[in-house]
């Protein structure tokens, strides 16, 4: 061994003590989550926050990030916004988080997205699909599709793989996200030369839709788009198919729920739905994923728990190439540092697709495509951005 | 043709369910003349019970639904004792009040106790279609419409042609004579209140079976249009009561085939509007001049 060598190696030793040094004060990255896990939608952040502590799991037992171990404070919002509000402010002030990920129901998001903007805390929620919840401004992101895309996609796949050319829509008027996604179908399918034969609408909580259904029907269309929830979609299934209507009905992420089947039967069988993501869908990642989750919690993870665990991935991410910056002890920097890498989110291979987020903090990924059938949903596609 | 024929059908199964709600409704007015915002709930809560005795006790469906007809009742009288009762004497609005007092209190509970997730009714009557040159009715639209129009006649028998229809006639004309008179007219309402309910729950039970899917906040809607068909056909007529949840149905529907869906809520209330201004006692409803 030369002199040299020697030498370098001391060095080396010496560089990794002060740098052992420095991480031993800099604690720990403390990273908070809030989401229901009691109340009306509990599933939902249970999901969620499930596989979030998932994934803090598995990159501690790496090493943490840049040396440094994840520390996570789950608060429960009960899905409400003044608990929403308080948990926010809770993270920030008192345990000087240096980011939050969530809420997990839009409502929720858009109050939390408010408190992080002003605090300039990073905030990532994994599943709120409204497009205003992230324009509250450049602190907070998000790691699912906006509704708009869905709309897109499904009329791309009407009109180019199904090759539908006349189709109805049905869209639940008091509902943003309804009347959102309805749009961007119908601009989208009239784009591509489709024609839209009858537009008919109802209120959320509605449970008579033959009126409007046979309207639709003496326009005889070849599918039917409902932008809506599970609830109003297995009503609206079954009392086609008791009008004689034997049309497809297509529809966007609203009708993943095993409610479906238990509210329209077999008469939601052969609908074709957008989504975020499958389990057989996926890579390698997605299945690492899919078998540690199955693992961990015997069960099969949902969408909800797909785009926490994304989530999830994307903050690690954006704190590794922050780098130095982000191990900063002036924690209003480091947050800085964080949102700044987070923005530059580029071809990140997650769990639902390989992730880049555009200059409005949303993701540009592919949506997968489902059909439902008697056993549950049945991948077809995988559609690019 | 075709697609009027099955409009109007679809109207006529709409309008029954409405017709079946109001009957309690205008029943509970007539006698006692308050407006029982509770009604919708309490049609809810026979919703829930039907549920749970059909999934969890295993019963068919006419043993649910009188099950439920039951527990309505036991409620309905619980409720009159406790919220209505107090305040006979006081004003009516603060009675009108404590109706909506209740209705909100129901409906919470039950959001609390049963969580908002919709749920779908057990399949206890299994639905036939039948076709008839491309016009589509099935059986449970049937039978809707016709328990509706059962429940109508014995009720209007009932009030018309017994002893405690006399009693519940003569405590609406004036309850202090009727007392007078030897009529126990706590014992009256209390018949009635549980009348009324039971009426409600059985449509609860009906509309579960028919949409499959019963949630906590289910009696908002059809309350309010019950309470509008029931002013429409003229509050207290029980004959009016049906005939105004049809006419309402049937304009629903007509709403949505002849313009555009967007119309169909608004028009309900708009029927009441109007058929305040031109004809406030109802379309079967006599005028009939109030006491100073």
């Amino acid at each position: 061994m030369s002199k040299s060598r020697v030498l370098s190696i001391i060095l080396a030793a010496v560089m990794v003590v002060t740098a052992t040094l420095v991480v031993g004060a800099a604690e720990t990255f403390k990273i908070g989550v809030v989401g229901p896990t009691t109340g009306p939608v509990a599933t939902y952040g249970l999901s969620v926050i499930d596989a979030v502590v998932m994934a803090v799991e598995e990159v501690n037992a790496k090493g943490g990030i840049l040396g440094q171990q994840v520390q996570l404070i789950i608060e429960d919002n009960k899905a409400d916004a003044t608990e929403t509000s308080n948990a926010f402010r809770k993270l920030i002030s008192r345990d000087q988080v240096h980011a939050i990920i969530g809420a997990v129901v839009t409502a929720n998001s858009i109050v939390g997205g408010q408190i992080a903007q002003m605090m300039k805390v990073p905030m990532i929620t994994p599943t709120s699909t409204a497009e205003k919840v992230t324009q509250a401004g450049d602190y907070v992101f998000r790691a699912c599709l906006i509704d708009p895309v869905q709309g897109r996609i499904m009329a791309n796949f009407a009109y180019n793989t199904l090759g539908l050319r006349e189709v109805a829509v049905l869209t639940a008027r008091t509902n943003d996200y309804s009347v959102g996604l309805e749009e961007v179908f119908v601009e989208t399918f009239e784009g591509l030369g489709g024609k839209i034969v009858a537009k008919e609408s109802y209120s959320e909580g509605d449970q008579d839709f033959r009126a409007q259904l046979t309207k639709i029907r003496a326009q005889n269309p070849e599918a039917v788009y409902v932008p809506g929830y599970y609830t109003e979609a297995g009503l609206i299934a079954k009392q086609m198919r008791q009008l004689g209507m034997n049309q497809p009905i297509l529809g966007p992420d609203g009708f993943d729920s095993p409610k479906l089947f238990e509210i329209g039967g077999d008469a939601v069988y052969g609908s074709y739905f957008t989504n975020h993501y499958h389990p057989e869908a996926g890579d390698e990642v997605s299945q690492r994923f899919v078998d540690n989750y199955r693992a961990k919690y015997g069960k099969d993870p949902d969408g909800f728990a797909a785009l926490g665990y994304d989530a999830a991935m994307i903050l690690f991410n954006a704190i590794e190439r922050a780098g130095e910056a982000a191990l900063s002890r002036n924690i209003s920097a480091a947050r800085a540092a964080i949102r700044d890498a987070m923005a530059e989110t580029k071809d990140l291979h997650v769990v639902t697709g390989v992730l880049t987020l555009d200059e409005n903090r949303n993701p540009v990924k592919s949506a997968v495509i489902l059909k439902v059938v008697e056993d549950g949903y049945e991948f077809v596609e995988r559609v690019e951005p | 043709m075709q697609e009027v024929i099955q409009q109007l059908v679809n109207g006529i199964s709409l309008g029954s369910i409405y017709g079946l709600i109001a009957l309690g409704y205008t029943m509970v007015y007539g006698i006692i003349r308050l407006i029982n915002f509770a009604h919708g709930d309490i049609y809810m809560i026979g919703a829930f019970v039907g549920y749970f005795a059909i999934r969890n006790f295993n019963l068919s469906f006419l043993p649910a639904l009188l099950v439920a007809m039951a527990v309505c009742a036991a409620l309905g009288t619980a409720i009159e004792r406790l919220a209505y009762r107090p305040l006979r004497n006081s004003t009516r609005i603060a009675a009108l009040i404590t109706a909506i007092g209740v209705s909100f209190l129901i409906q919470n509970a039950a959001l609390l106790a049963w969580t908002p997730d919709p749920r779908s009714y057990p399949d206890v009557f299994p639905l036939r279609t039948y076709e008839i040159g491309g016009v589509f009715v099935d059986n449970r639209q049937i039978t809707i419409l016709s328990v509706a129009v059962a429940l109508m006649v014995v009720l209007h028998y009932i009030v018309n042609f017994t002893q405690i229809g006399r009693a519940m006639r003569a405590v609406a004309i004036d309850a202090d004579t009727a007392r007078l008179m030897g009529i126990d007219v706590d014992r009256v309402i209390s018949f009635t209140f549980a009348l009324g309910s039971a009426l409600a729950a059985a449509a609860g039970v009906l509309v579960g079976i028919y949409y499959n899917r019963i949630e906590p906040t289910m009696g908002a809607m059809p309350g309010l249009k019950a309470f509008v068909a029931a002013v429409l056909g003229g509050i207290g007529v029980i004959p009016g009561a049906m005939l105004g949840g049809l006419v309402m149905g049937v304009a629903e529907v007509a709403v949505v085939a002849l313009t555009a869906s967007t119309w169909k809520d608004a028009v309900a209330f708009a029927i009441l509007i109007v058929i305040l201004l031109v004809k406030p006692a109802g379309l079967l409803g006599r005028q009939v001049r109030e006491k100073v």
